[in-house]
């Protein structure tokens, strides 16, 4: 339908065109926080194509209704990239990004504690000649650590809007909101000398980014000093590179300076800082001395060198109890209402495989992936607020040492430890990880970490191995420590080869703050949870369903004879023929073809195997914990006569578990995650053929030694 | 003053009180620590390490600051008296 007019012209009149902010800052100084207070939860969360970075965009409301189009940057310490997500805040700040236009106006916030570092970005953004607000976060912080900051007069010295603002306790909102909807925004006065050893290249490199590069005076000038500072930049896909004249400029000057030994890029962070110190001298004044901060108080214990392990195992207990005690009541719930669901269709609903597609497909395979909901929401809850408390960083503080033997930092703990619940959270969790090849090799051994989909096939299993009730508890128990253990050091074993063979790098670096600790915000925490527990649902859901569906299939075609058993049924249909296809493959380690049936049905996820052998083995009811499964899989045979569940094929498949890659949502998020089918599929190659060699060795290493 | 005074960081006592004097000028770590406000003539304290002895925290124009042991080992302070 056409618009009247008058409508579509002032809809596309330039001067009602809503204005693009950009939200940057260094971590941990409130920037999310802040991002969420403005825009409330008008986000809409992407990624930037080519990258795994994400992109956050949301929409304010100035006092009087107008929309405001902010777009969060990830957080960073300079314009001088380090990591593909920092490369996006500067590519998107000097315009270098096609699918996405430079904003017209600069949000800058700054942590008020913490002013001086704070204002190294905020002077470099000033260089960029957009009109910037300043925000001053934490000034409540500020103000109990004894700062004092006069607000007025750095307003004066910048000749910007200087806002102070509490965005936790939604303070100063207002008057930011009035200042972002005013229609001009001053320049910054704030000039700085760039030094005169310097001054030339810039003059050079700037009139080359002008021409050459059709950058505008300003933007040229920033621009050209950030060349200069950041001399092996970080390029990700999606940034126009630079043209070869700029390039052959900078490499001129360059080795000149090398030449002259002229420490170009020192000299000007120190004139910035120099500037900053300046500025920072009028404006903050230490009105108090305080004594040890509440912060360091509680790091005199955390990051202790024996409570802090203790702090560290208690934290840990208490995830993992939580995720699997409390998330327990909520799954049996999820469980009941997908089994009730699926009956009330089974009694609607004439027999038949349109039926059978949708109860045992699609709502199979959809409860597949919500029953695991609880545990995820959980594990993000607890992650959010270990990450906004400032408990993340310690964690990674004491854990270096140990990660940095096998050449990960200690960043790639926490991704790690999530999988422990989940490998999609934990390979998710690894954007944190700021070198790509640390962040890679944390993917690639992830999913080795025990899964709790895993779970149900090791109490499966363990029941078959010792199927007495007189057995110790601490057997079983033991058994499954093991299992665990088992993964953990396989994932330290690869990620040491990794590092040192495929991946080889630069030991990986750990300069990372250590924030204060901060009460969380529960909005902010929440807000995480359910973002990133919609991705998992996304992501993870669409696959499953489909892979579900794919699978559903497999078993119920071609159909046996009329008034066949549901086994007989699986026995001939795809599922069985490839079951009996692979049985040549995995007869060696000790696994026949109904085995083989619940490996392959595994790839919706592992815990499927648990119900694919009740079908197979025709057990009235499949539950690991219960005994008509236990007792049919223990009578099974193989066709000669033999036992086929022998504790030793019974270790060897808890072994096979342990290792192989057997999730089609963990590939699709790896995918994802790397930008391409290289990884999931070399990862798929080297688990599974580890889970298949150990298996080998443990299934025939046990048979000569008469098990 | 005498160049004997100086030691790297990494040798620091835990709670000493110290100014960084040189640094390395190439390479990506030293010019992050650069750009986090780590200049010749700033103060700082070594305020501990990590339980296992590496890293080390510091603090630093008012922040708290972690890096490893390898690269504190490149970095000359000049303790306070």
């Amino acid at each position: 339908m056409a618009l009247p007019a008058h409508i579509t012209a002032t809809a596309a009149g330039a001067t009602s065109r809503q204005p693009v902010y950009a939200l940057v800052g260094n971590p941990n100084c409130g920037k999310s926080t802040l991002f969420n207070a403005l825009t409330g939860l008008k986000q809409k969360i992407g990624n930037y194509p080519g990258v795994t970075v994400e992109k956050k965009v949301g929409t304010a409301y100035s006092q009087h209704g107008q929309p405001i189009t902010v777009i969060d940057l990830p957080g960073t310490y300079s314009l001088a990239a380090r990591s593909p997500d920092e490369a996006v805040t500067r590519d998107v700040l000097l315009g270098r990004r096609a699918d996405t236009a430079q904003p017209d106006r600069i949000l800058c916030i700054v942590d008020a504690t913490n002013l001086e570092r704070n204002l190294y970005l905020v002077h470099q953004i000033l260089d960029l000649g957009r009109p910037v607000i300043l925000v001053l976060n934490m000034m409540d912080l500020a103000a109990r650590s004894g700062l004092e900051i006069n607000v007025d007069q750095l307003e004066k010295l910048l000749g910007i809007p200087v806002i102070a603002c509490e965005a936790i306790h939604q303070r100063g909102l207002i008057e930011l909101k009035l200042a972002m909807s005013r229609a001009d925004l001053p320049l910054a006065r704030h000039a700085w000398t760039v030094p005169a050893a310097i001054a030339p290249a810039v003059s050079e490199i700037a009139a080359a980014l002008v021409e050459g590069d059709r950058k505008s005076p300003l933007v040229a000038r920033a621009e050209a000093l950030l060349l200069l500072t950041d001399q092996d930049s970080v390029r990700v896909a999606g940034s126009t590179p630079l043209s070869p004249r700029t390039t052959e400029i900078l490499r001129a000057w360059q080795s000149r300076w090398t030449q002259e030994g002229t420490d170009w890029a020192g000299t000007l962070v120190s004139s910035r800082y120099d500037a900053i110190g300046a500025l920072a001298a009028e404006v903050v004044q230490l009105r108090t001395e305080v004594g040890p901060s509440t912060s360091d108080k509680i790091d005199a214990i955390v990051t202790h060198a024996l409570w802090g392990w203790v702090v560290l195992g208690a934290v840990m207990t208490l995830l993992f109890f939580s995720i699997f005690t409390l998330a327990e009541s909520p799954m049996n719930w999820i469980d009941g209402h997908v089994a009730a669901l699926s009956d009330t269709i089974k009694s609607a609903m004439p027999p038949g495989d349109l039926r059978d597609l949708i109860t045992d497909g699609a709502i199979g395979g959809v409860g597949g992936v919500l029953i695991f909901l609880p545990q995820i929401l959980i594990l993000f809850f607890f992650i959010g607020l270990l990450e906004s408390t400032g408990y993340m960083a310690r964690a990674a503080f004491i854990m270096d040492r140990l990660m940095s033997r096998v050449g990960l930092n200690g960043k790639s703990f926490i991704p790690m430890l999530s999988s422990y619940a989940c490998a999609i959270p934990g390979i998710m969790a690894t954007r944190t990880i700021e070198d790509p090849k640390d962040r890679l090799v944390t993917i690639l051994v992830a999913p080795l970490m025990s899964c709790s989909a895993r779970l149900p096939v090791y109490l499966l299993m363990i029941a078959a191995l010792v199927p007495g009730e007189r057995v110790p508890v601490f057997t079983k128990v033991g058994i499954m420590l093991f299992m665990y253990a088992l993964g953990t050091a396989g994932a330290f074993f690869f990620a040491w080869l990794f590092k040192r063979t495929l991946l080889k790098g630069e030991p990986p670096l750990m300069i990372m703050e250590l924030p204060p600790y901060r009460l969380p915000g529960f909005k902010d925490v929440a807000l995480h949870m359910l973002e990133r527990a919609w991705i998992f649902v996304r992501r993870a859901g669409t696959v499953i369903l489909g892979i579900s569906i794919i699978l559903w299939f497999l078993s119920a075609y071609p159909k046996a004879p009329e008034g066949s058993t549901p086994t007989a049924q699986l026995a001939q249909s795809f599922a069985g023929r490839a079951g009996h296809a692979i049985e040549p493959l995995i007869k060696p380690i000790g696994f026949d073809w109904q085995i083989g049936i619940g490996l392959i049905s595994s790839f919706a996820a592992r815990e499927v195997f648990v119900s694919t052998m009740g079908v197979v083995f025709n057990a009235e009811s499949a539950d690991e914990n219960t005994a008509p499964l236990r007792t049919a899989l223990l009578s099974a045979k193989w066709p000669d006569g033999r036992t086929l569940f022998t504790p030793l094929v019974c270790f060897t498949l808890m072994i096979f578990y342990v290792f192989a890659m057997q999730c089609m949502s963990t590939i699709a998020v790896v995918k994802r995650e790397t930008n391409g089918w290289k990884w999931p599929i070399f990862q798929t190659l080297y688990m599974t053929g580890t889970a298949w060699i150990l298996s080998f060795m443990v299934y025939q290493g046990g048979r000569a030694l008469g098990f | 003053m005498a160049s004997a005074s100086l030691i790297s960081l990494s040798q620091l006592p835990v709670g000493a009180n110290a100014t960084l004097r040189d640094f390395p000028k190439a390479g990506t770590a030293f010019l992050r620590l650069r750009e986090m406000g780590l200049l010749a003539g700033t103060t700082l304290t070594l305020v501990r390490t990590a339980p296992m002895g590496d890293p080390i925290e510091i603090k630093v124009r008012g922040y708290h600051l972690t890096l490893r042991k390898s690269e504190a080992d490149h970095i000359l302070v000049e303790p306070a008296a």
